[in-house]
């Protein structure tokens, strides 16, 4: 034990540890916040419809050699957040055929973008570190750091100021609209949140596995809790302690960054639905 | 002058033509019941009540300030509800949404007014639980009391008995006619059940047949189309 400690105590020291820790708590805590609202309206894959679309477009800023790539990924991510989520309860094309088709679309885009005009001689390493997210919280850079940091307080201040909204155009976005709050909008706010959110966790754990990071921690806290509240807050602490600790497994195991907090984010989920499954049992 | 006023109204859905010739006024304090057959455009003229889409053609007018988002609606439940976790508080609290405008939380009269909506609904032992565990008669009146919060006026309902057993849905009639008769607030019910419609309503608004039947409910019992839904019912009411 006392040798885990110190050779974590070793990581530490180096700031790459360091950013990959504040970055990866702050992404978990920004996805857990929308993931229950996601999760409730029914769209928990647009998580993973969205990362595919970014990591499209981080393709083709790939190819085109564009030396701030964000500047593509962002805005395509956004769009397609935006025709996504836009039309909620109300869409023609419902949301799953609509993800899905984005979704795949994107992949298949991108990896062939990729495949055909790549100048790189390991392709297979590239795609799979951009799906992944094998490597990259470790090369972080301080104004990625810094960069990550002021995006979250965004994200966190539109939900704690929008805690409201969010919750009756959830709930029923009909008698939202019917009783003068302004849906639509808040619909639209909800998508250029995640689509920030998105973009951000690429970093940490790869466009495949962003969902777990949206979708676990909120149905971990479904099991237990009864009300909106609980249940965000809930979400937000499981979805934290869950990254820090996969983040510390995967610096002294030497396991994939991503896919650790990933199995953290299912234990935690099979222990909440264990507890959940035992207090019903009970009440009953 | 009347609450709501419908001027040669056209209701359509996707380009096809549902009901025309809509041309009635809803007055303070009315009972208005809305029947007819599924397809008949209930659910079409409720969505342009509450202007959640707008008429073919035609002019809904709103008076006796009566502000438009000032009508209360109770919606039937979607499948997002079902398995919902929010506290009855938390819902029926959100039903004063439209009074924070752009303040994000809510202040101590908003509280009151969603405490004293789920007290007067007689669900205050209920305040705290989950929505989800509720019964479907104690959900409707959680959206009732959510509905009341919006409003001091005008109640919307789109079919609040629908799977609701008879004991429970009897009193959910009698909670809505109360609530006509002691606070004065203006009804306009959407509902497949005729029977409680000519028991419970001022006014009813028979959808479906030309000419349509807009008028007071003895009008209605004396109407072609009134006979003939209560001949079908053997005269049970009355």
């Amino acid at each position: 034990m006392i040798e885990i400690i110190d050779k974590l105590a070793l990581y530490f020291q180096y700031p790459f540890v360091r950013y990959a820790m504040v970055v990866g708590v702050l992404i978990a805590l920004c996805s857990s916040l929308l993931g229950v609202t996601l999760v409730l309206k029914h769209f928990s894959f647009i998580g993973d419809g969205l990362s595919h679309v970014a990591f499209g477009a981080m393709a083709a800023a790939t190819v085109l050699s564009l030396t701030n790539d964000m500047l593509l990924i962002l805005p395509v991510t956004l769009l397609c957040a935006i025709l996504l989520l836009r039309s909620g309860q109300n869409a023609k094309i419902k949301g799953d055929a609509a993800i899905a088709m984005i979704s795949v679309g994107a992949l298949a885009i991108g990896y062939m973008v990729v495949n055909v005009f790549s100048a790189s001689a390991n392709i297979t390493g590239d795609v799979c570190s951009t799906l992944f997210g094998s490597t990259s919280i470790l090369t972080l850079t301080q104004t990625e750091v810094w960069l990550c940091i002021g995006l979250s307080v965004v994200v966190i201040s539109i939900f704690l100021l929008f805690y409201h909204k969010i919750f009756a155009v959830t709930f029923d976005e009909n008698f939202a609209l019917a009783t003068g709050t302004k849906a639509n909008f808040y619909n639209l706010l909800i998508a250029v949140v995640i689509a920030l959110i998105i973009v951000l966790a690429m970093n940490l754990v790869g466009s495949l596995l962003i969902s777990a990071l949206v979708i676990f921690p909120a149905l971990s806290a479904m099991r237990v809790f009864k009300s909106f509240r609980s249940v965000i807050i809930c979400s937000a602490v499981v979805s934290v302690f869950c990254a820090m600790l996969g983040i510390i497994i995967s610096t002294v195991a030497g396991t994939p960054v991503g896919s650790t907090i990933v199995v953290v984010d299912i234990v935690a989920f099979a222990l909440f639905s264990s507890v959940g499954l035992l207090a019903g049992g009970i009440k009953a | 002058m009347a609450q709501i006023i419908c001027r040669d109204v056209v209701l359509g859905y996707e380009g096809k033509i549902v009901v025309k010739g809509l041309d009635f006024s809803v007055f303070g304090g009315d009972y208005l019941c809305i029947v007819g057959e599924n397809g008949s455009g209930k659910t079409t003229l409720m969505k342009a009540l509450l202007r959640l889409k707008a008429p073919v053609s035609g002019q809904i007018l709103t008076g006796d300030s009566l502000k438009p988002y000032e009508i209360g609606y109770l919606p039937q439940q979607t499948n997002v509800q079902k398995d919902f976790p929010a506290s009855v508080e938390e819902i029926v609290l959100s039903g004063c949404l439209n009074r924070c405008g752009w303040r994000p939380f809510y202040k101590k009269e908003e509280r009151q007014i969603a405490e004293d909506n789920i007290n007067k609904l007689g669900i205050g032992h209920l305040a705290k639980r989950c929505y989800r565990e509720l019964s479907g008669g104690q959900q409707q009146r959680v959206l009732l009391a959510r509905a009341l919060g919006a409003t001091r006026k005008m109640l919307l309902l789109d079919e609040p008995v629908a799977g609701l057993d008879p004991v429970v849905a009897a009193e959910m009639y009698e909670l809505i006619a109360k609530l006509n008769r002691e606070e004065g607030i203006t009804v306009i019910m959407v509902s497949h059940d005729i029977a409680a419609a000519v028991r419970y309503a001022s006014h009813i608004l028979h959808l479906g047949y030309e000419p349509l039947f807009f008028g007071t409910k003895a009008d209605y019992l004396n109407s072609d189309v009134g006979k003939s839904f209560m001949a079908v019912m053997g005269g049970a009411v009355q």
